[in-house]
């Protein structure tokens, strides 16, 4: 687990630094382990495990909106399952279900879990049509048409600095939706 | 929109990074002093005995004991506002107003006295103290709770209470300077009081307001 904790740690450092492809990899190495803890957790509150999809992105999401308070001194692991942990509590009691889970869930979770099936996620897709239009159009243009910025700036007749803000803006919305529901 | 189209997503975002807890407390906090300092002298101001107060060492340790509060109920809430934060080895900080607290009053109770010790603690200002205190904090409580949402608090209510707490030393620290009352164990009974209810209203509020 050493091994993997320090990789982690090495590229939210880089990330922070403002590289996004380290920050990518990142989140693409942590969702089995999240993929799996969320499906164990399901599984122990005796809920359908094929809903695992929609927590993970819900930590995706908060572990990207609160990733300034990491402290860089300290390793990444413990921040992301803390995050990770309270984001899955949040979501068994919102299915009506009071339930501890334990760190060690995470800790015990190994990287190479083979991945089952899982129903596609559609928590977060059915909130990105609630979005202010110009958010809607600005997320849906980089996540569902892979466009970057610079190429959604130019289709929207939008400064990039106009995209950066209303992308920002509206994952933050996202967030706050999930919440609230 | 799939997971990895997500993550996707977020990686085109790292380059907007959100600003530090600290710094969006401080941001917070110094729109909300000012409007806190300017009702105080709208509606209270100085005793107008002030300068000789400052003499009377009871009339300064209140204004040590009460930003002693407020700066370790600011540490302590802030390293909170870590998710993997743990309060253990941190809340005994909070002790420390406590402690200065009570070792004025035992200072004092050595001291020789005109007046008896319940005529002290009764004081002539308990109604005032327990209202201006709580009413002076209001704004450094939600500034406070605004601040403190930047973070990613696993403990809402605790963290909320720590706002509590830190708005209510910030409002004592206004309000000891124009309460007559100077002995510890006036501060012990009624500023504690007033602090218990703002901190009481702090979790609350933080119960709600700062879940992520």
């Amino acid at each position: 687990m050493r091994g993997r904790d320090d990789e982690w740690t090495g590229l939210m450092r880089s990330a922070n630094a403002g590289d996004g492809a380290a920050y990518q990899r990142l989140l693409a190495a942590v969702v089995p382990v999240l993929r799996a803890t969320a499906r164990r957790g399901l599984a122990r509150a005796g809920q359908p495990i094929d809903q695992a999809e929609d927590i993970v992105q819900d930590i995706l999401l908060a572990v990207h909106l609160k990733r300034h308070t990491w402290d860089a001194n300290a390793a990444f692991a413990p921040w992301l399952f803390a995050i990770a942990r309270n984001k899955l509590i949040d979501a068994l009691r919102r299915r009506g279900r009071r339930v501890f889970v334990n760190v060690d869930d995470f800790a015990e979770t190994l990287a190479g879990e083979p991945a089952a099936e899982t129903v596609p996620a559609s928590e977060v897709a059915g909130h990105l049509d609630t979005l202010p239009a110009r958010q809607r159009d600005v997320v849906k243009s980089i996540a569902v048409d892979s466009a970057s910025i610079k190429a959604t700036a130019a289709k929207f007749n939008m400064s990039e600095g106009a995209v950066r803000v209303a992308l920002h803006r509206g994952l933050t919305s996202l967030a706050s939706r999930m919440r609230k529901d | 929109m799939d997971t990895d189209q997500l993550i996707r997503t977020l990686a085109a975002d790292n380059e907007t990074r959100p600003r530090s807890v600290g710094s969006a407390l401080a941001v917070a906090l110094a729109v909300a002093l000012p409007i806190s300092i300017v009702a105080f002298f709208v509606t209270l101001g100085f005793r107008s005995d002030i300068r000789t107060a400052m003499h009377n060492p009871f009339f300064d340790f209140k204004f040590v004991v009460t930003m002693s509060l407020a700066a370790s109920a600011l540490v302590v809430g802030l390293h909170l506002s870590r998710p993997e934060a743990s309060p253990r080895g941190w809340i005994w900080l909070l002790l420390t107003p406590v402690v200065l607290l009570v070792l004025a009053m035992a200072v004092e109770m050595m001291l020789p006295h005109s007046r008896p010790w319940l005529v002290r603690l009764i004081g002539n200002n308990s109604k005032l103290c327990m209202t201006a205190i709580p009413l002076l904090s209001l704004p450094l409580l939600i500034a406070g709770l605004i601040g403190l949402r930047h973070g990613a608090s696993t403990r809402p209510a605790l963290t909320g209470a720590l706002v509590g707490l830190l708005s209510a030393g910030l409002a004592a620290t206004l309000y000891a300077s124009q309460c007559n009352d100077d002995s510890p164990l006036f501060v012990i009974t009624w500023y504690s009081l007033a602090t218990a209810l703002v901190t009481a209203i702090g979790a609350f509020a933080g119960s709600r307001l700062l879940r992520f």
